[in-house]
């Protein structure tokens, strides 16, 4: 495996870099057709995917409309469900750009989970260690550990790469297990709380320590950190030279190289953030939910927010839309048992098929001649 | 003008029908008890959670009981929604979260933003002054009924070899391996009981690896407790040997060497629940009580019917133990004990009850397991 292998990303990846790329004339008129179909795609494809779950629904005997509305209503139908929709969404900001931020480099990078649960057993030291501090500088001393340790831990895999020509995917992949197998073996051995009997438990963070719910509502502070990263992330790839050097990078690496950019350093330093993003998804998990570090850190978070990065297809604020999405379907997954009697699988036929569509729509892209634009040919 | 009349006297009848329907929704629910019960695995996995689920099954053929399930909910702030779904969205007063991960800091938080609601939670560690005044737990001495599937062992088994395949070294688990154990030896002094800790709740995987290479090393007997014992179950019964079920009756999935099994009986605890909160009785108030456990004799817990192999001699040792259970005369952790590694632990003569909280963080492995707590 050589280092030319990130060239052959994706096909998709490719052309989204090149046709983000600005032209040697700087065109200042507002592309539309190309809105139009990065809108329409894939709201098509979300309403085909509703089509095939309607008519699973009707298989099942339960009438589709009305498992629609109760979907609606348990996810956005108001205030209350919001806020169980945005409790879910948050986690899933964090770990999708996991994903995408080394994807724009041409990386397939899914040890999210892993990232997660090491940045929460970071978090969880460090809290300890200054729990006696004022609240802020407990968090603070958390969210710089969650991120630090989560970056080096990816940072790890992308040095891997680039370095010696690991498959970065393979092995993020598989240090999602070594992950866990830490924390397992930290939370039964010297992180122990002996208290912790039944379900074993790092020791707790002081209560008046955690992040608290915001105001009275039930979605806590993670909320913030998720869109505030995400937009960073945006501004980052978008916006300045380091996110145009590392599309470039994924655009073509031989033509990056022989440009003279320095793409093993661009990669590894991608891959530190990434990292980081879910690395603060462990420190909120253990902030603002758990207080305390255990099994259930592995939650899932990190595979579903691989899912997330590609249907948003790399980008920082579409994560944001796509996370609260996905948020909302899995908010709306006891309903479906609660009220319809369904399989508690359901809910997971439905994302499934979400998600799907999405992915193949992906390739209609470019097909159709209404959204060509005019002054491409 | 007319136009207008029959629209106002359309709206006035929808108005009516919605009205009425409000009522009589809200008469119904003012009889009725809501209780809400959640689980972490699927309904169906012959394990834990079915047990559970046949608790709410149980419990709601009384006609005044209303039971709303969620099954698969993780241990993460899932869980908080789901409860508070139940309590806003289903008027549920009652809730029990089945899963031991479920208690904290989930319930916790959840059952102080819902004083009036009962948060009862299985197996849990309610400490009075420390968790809030309307959160109680429950749980079953189920290692009685383990005890009784350990003498049906002992007496089948061929070998004298069986095999437990456990989750985790943790207090529950240890103590059903012990109790398997000493039924075992109170019928056959020299049998052993090899023990394989799989790491996790659920590893279908890693349970069907341990069943083969425990039947492999002969191993004529197995049992377990994991939270779905489907698949050793299946193992056990393809590879032509015994084994003992786990939380549900599993004889279905192995007709021919299912011996006899420990299930939870949960229906019993959740009709006594129903009951004292329709008589309006509450945790808070002290009503109902914050620790609530019991065994055979209670009837939280029950063997699963003998199968085909077990012989005459095995039933009448078998059904002798159950009789001294029921008669509150039998203790399954007496002195003499030693440990595994020939460490004593308890002098002939002292004995632990069930209720001894000295066996609620046990932390070793009888004499007679092969196998250590060190994973």
């Amino acid at each position: 495996m050589n280092s030319a292998q990130p060239s052959e990303a994706p096909g998709a990846l490719l052309a989204d870099a090149t046709a983000t790329v600005p032209g040697p004339v700087p065109v200042a008129k507002w592309r539309w057709r190309s809105t139009a179909e990065a809108i329409a795609i894939p709201v098509a494809a979300v309403l085909a995917a509703g089509l095939l779950f309607g008519l699973f629904c009707l298989v099942q005997g339960r009438n589709p409309f009305s498992v629609f509305a109760a979907i609606y209503k348990a996810a956005f139908g108001s205030g209350y469900s919001f806020q169980n929709t945005l409790v879910r969404a948050s986690p899933l900001m964090l770990t999708a750009l996991c994903t995408a931020l080394p994807a724009r480099l041409g990386l397939v990078i899914i040890g999210n989970e892993g990232a997660l649960v090491v940045g929460g057993l970071g978090a969880v030291a460090a809290g300890l260690l200054v729990a006696g501090s004022p609240a802020p500088v407990v968090w603070a001393a958390m969210a710089l550990a969650g991120f630090g340790v989560g970056g080096l831990w990816i940072g790890a895999a992308g040095l891997l790469h680039y370095r010696r020509g690991v498959n970065e995917t393979i092995s993020s992949l598989l240090m999602n297990y070594i992950a866990i197998a830490v924390m397992n073996h930290l939370v039964n051995g010297p992180m122990r709380d002996p208290a912790s009997l039944n379900k074993p438990s790092s020791y707790p963070i002081p209560d008046d320590r955690m992040l608290p719910p915001i105001g009275e509502t039930n979605v806590h502070y993670g909320i913030l950190f998720g869109l505030v990263a995400c937009v960073l992330a945006w501004f980052l790839m978008e916006q300045t030279t380091f996110g145009f050097k590392v599309r470039m990078v994924g655009g073509n690496i031989r033509a990056a190289r022989l440009a003279g950019l320095p793409v093993s350093r661009l990669g590894w330093i991608t891959c530190l953030l990434a990292g980081g993003a879910a690395g603060l998804a462990g420190m909120i998990e253990v902030a603002a939910v758990h207080g305390r570090a255990n099994e259930s850190l592995a939650a899932g978070y990190g595979y579903a927010g691989i899912l997330v990065a590609f249907v948003a297809r790399h980008r920082g604020l579409p994560i944001i839309l796509v996370s609260v999405l996905l948020g909302g379907i899995l908010a709306s997954g006891g309903i479906l048992q609660r009220q319809f009697q369904l399989p508690d699988a359901t809910i997971l036929v439905f994302q499934g098929l979400v998600f799907l569509m999405i992915l193949l729509s992906d390739s209609m892209y470019g097909r159709f001649g209404l959204f060509k634009e005019k002054d491409a040919a | 003008m007319i136009l207008s009349s029959a629209i106002i006297a359309r709206a006035f009848r929808v108005l009516a029908l919605l009205a009425t329907g409000w009522m009589t929704q809200h008469a119904v629910a003012a009889d009725k008890v809501t209780m809400g019960f959640i689980y972490v695995g699927p309904k169906d996995d012959y394990g834990y959670n079915q047990a559970h689920s046949q608790g709410c099954a149980g419990v709601q053929k009384l006609d005044w009981v209303k039971g709303v399930e969620e099954a698969s909910v993780p241990e993460t702030t899932a869980v908080q929604e789901t409860m508070r779904n139940m309590i806003n969205l289903d008027g549920a007063t009652v809730v029990f979260p089945t899963s031991f991960g479920y208690f904290d800091p989930h319930i916790l938080r959840v059952a102080k933003q819902f004083p009036k609601v009962q948060f009862l939670h299985c197996g849990g560690l309610y400490t009075e002054g420390k968790h809030p005044a309307n959160v109680g737990s429950y749980f079953g001495y189920i290692d009685e009924a383990v005890y009784i599937s350990g003498i049906v062992a002992g007496h089948t088994s061929r070998s004298g070899k069986l095999g437990f395949i456990a989750a985790k070294p943790i207090p529950q688990v240890l103590r059903n391996i012990n109790a398997f154990t000493l039924g075992a030896r109170s019928v056959r002094p020299t049998a052993t009981v090899q023990v394989i800790f799989t790491g996790d709740w659920a590893m279908p995987v890693k349970e069907a690896e341990s069943a083969t290479s425990l039947i492999n090393q002969g191993v004529d007997v197995l049992t377990c407790h994991v939270d779905s014992p489907k698949v050793i179950l299946e193992t056990a019964e393809r590879r032509g040997i015994y084994v003992c079920g786990y939380h549900a009756d599993g004889s279905k999935l192995a007709p021919k060497g299912y011996l006899t099994g420990a299930e939870w009986n949960w229906s019993k605890v959740y009709t006594d629940y129903a009951g004292w909160v329709r008589a309006g009785k509450s945790l808070a108030a002290g009503t109902i009580p914050h620790l609530v456990r019991g065994g055979l004799k209670e009837g939280f817990v029950k063997c699963s019917d003998y199968g085909p192999a077990v012989g005459e001699e095995a039933r009448k040792k078998a059904d002798a133990a159950k009789a001294a259970f029921m008669s509150g005369t039998m203790v399954i952790f007496k002195g003499p004990l030693v440990d595994n590694g020939g460490k004593a632990i308890l002098p002939a003569g002292k004995e632990y009850k069930q209720q001894d909280l000295e066996l609620e963080s046990m932390g070793w492995l009888v004499e007679g397991v092969i196998g250590s707590t060190k994973s």
